[in-house]
């Protein structure tokens, strides 16, 4: 892998950016490996980064059915935080914080990191108690959190509409400074450019169509490109985990649903962090390059479809427009959905299942994001240790007979 | 938006419905005898098929009936509806 740097970009500027290389291989795929990865999203892809990096395990494949990049890695709203209430959650988003922050250096790949902040929204005085209650949680955890008033937010936030008078008005904020958003797409391409120059194979167009089991162990799995056999197979598929996992004979507490995004035409900078809030149920940030970038709740149907109801997108509007008046005028440029697979506590699933050498990554919902460089670092830990690491045991999918949910519904500072 | 049929108002927009997930899951008659695994499947896994699904809705803002709608989860075209005491699911109407 030649090393991005200030002299490559002069170099190749030199050369009329004609003779830029291939970020990664595109290798036909071998018949044997020692790790199967089936999802090329962007936790596929840090999965396989931290399984060659921190584990040695090279000989890995990434089986991706479409594109890398083409899936929920680049179709959510790329807001990254670790402001969850329940410490096994917020233990877990941390360490991806963690690695957010070093990850465009440990990359060699500019993610765009931008630690621009995120305010939650308090609408009402159980809000902001339940905000106090999530930002001294956060404390205690060693997590930056703190609360702000209306009178603050109005500071910061300049076109927001803190009238007291406002339909729903805004009474005060959590704010975590180190969130922010982070390019999406840059995300997916770094972690694909880093884990093949560390020798994994990502084999796009290439879609899973049974996995193949001898007794309770895993053997491999069948796709369109043919039979590819490994010891071990990592499935981090999103929307699609229950669809794999009935290829293996399994049922998840899972149900995919549609969950749209939208972003505006581009503008003069008017946004200059992230806004969420729970309670009119929208989510605002702006791209570096101006556009708009918004987000609200999922469809409430099952959906495979990649697209949603016109009723979610009025409402997302309204609730954009109720925060900041000062947008109803603005066009939307692009709207689009993704399939979001929601576990009934809103905590992921990164844990073994009942067949041997398989494991699942999923349930992330509606804020996996956020977890793309801790999701693949904990699955890269379960999936060479057979054994998940202490940040991810909590999220097994044993809790769903035992009972120790994790239930993160609402108090995640945002509706699930 | 979907245009949905409840059995009893007729087509209505998708609005006037809330969603109750999927339909057929019956409540095992002696909770008593199940084992942990048993009753975890009951309460928390679900089919979610790539394909016809049958579902619960409640027509919340018109009739506020229970019934069961056969929709296709990718292409989201509608099959039909049904009501549930036909016994054709073990959900009470």
């Amino acid at each position: 892998m030649k090393k991005y740097s200030a002299f490559s970009l002069i170099r190749n500027a030199l050369s009329h950016n004609r003779k830029w290389r291939e970020a990664w291989r595109s290798p036909e795929p071998k018949s044997d490996y020692d790790v199967i990865i089936v999802g090329g999203g962007g936790h596929g892809l840090a999965t396989a980064y931290y399984l060659a990096k921190e584990h040695g395990i090279r000989n890995v494949a990434v089986l991706e059915k479409g594109w890398i990049g083409g899936g929920n890695t680049g179709r959510n709203t790329t807001i990254v935080r670790s402001n969850y209430l329940w410490t096994e959650a917020s233990l877990l988003y941390e360490q991806s914080m963690k690695l957010w922050e070093g990850l465009s250096q440990d990359l060699n790949y500019n993610v765009m990191f931008s630690q621009r902040g995120v305010y939650n929204l308090g609408h009402t005085l159980q809000d902001m108690r339940d905000i106090e209650r999530r930002v001294n949680a956060n404390r205690l955890n060693g997590i930056d959190a703190e609360v702000v008033n209306a009178e603050q937010v109005g500071k910061a936030i300049p076109f927001i509409n803190t009238s007291p008078d406002a339909r729903y008005p805004i009474l005060g904020a959590s704010l975590q400074r180190r969130a922010g958003v982070a390019r999406h797409d840059a995300v997916a391409w770094g972690f694909a450019r880093a884990a093949d120059a560390r020798g994994v194979d990502i084999i796009e167009q290439c879609e899973v169509t049974g996995i193949n089991r001898e007794g309770d162990k895993v053997t491999g799995v069948e796709t369109t490109r043919g039979t590819i056999n490994a010891p071990r197979v990592g499935v981090v598929v999103a929307g699609n985990a229950s669809v794999l996992a009935a290829m293996a004979g399994l049922r998840l507490p899972i149900e995919s649903h549609p969950l749209q995004a939208f972003v505006s035409e581009p503008l003069k900078p008017v946004i200059d962090t992230v806004i969420m809030s729970n309670a009119v149920h929208g989510y605002i940030s702006q791209s570096d390059k101006g556009e708009l970038v918004i987000g609200a709740g999922i469809d409430a149907y099952n959906g495979y479809g990649q697209r949603g109801s016109f009723h979610t997108i009025e409402h997302t509007m309204q609730a954009i427009i109720e925060l900041f008046p000062v947008l109803s005028r603005v066009r939307m440029l692009r709207q689009w959905g993704g399939i979001v697979d929601v576990c009934p506590d809103a905590c992921p699933i990164i844990s073994k299942t009942p067949v041997g050498g398989l494991y699942f990554n999923c349930g992330w919902g509606t804020g996996g994001f956020k977890a793309t460089p801790g999701s693949g670092w904990a699955f890269a830990h379960t999936i060479a240790q057979d054994r998940p690491h202490e940040l991810n045991a909590p999220f097994d999918l044993e809790r769903f007979t035992t009972g120790a949910l994790i239930d993160e519904h609402g108090a995640a500072a945002v509706a699930h | 938006m979907l245009l949905i049929e409840c059995p009893w108002c007729g087509e209505r927009a998708e609005t006037e419905f809330s969603y109750g997930g999927e339909a057929g899951i019956a409540r095992p008659p002696d909770p008593d005898v199940l084992s942990d695994a048993e009753w975890a499947d009951y309460l928390f896994n679900r089919s979610n098929p790539r394909g016809a699904h049958r579902e619960l809705w409640n027509h919340a803002q018109g009739c506020r009936r229970w019934f069961g709608v056969e929709r296709d989860t990718v292409t989201y075209r509608i099959a039909g509806s049904f009501r549930l005491s036909d016994g054709s699911d073990n959900r009470e109407g």
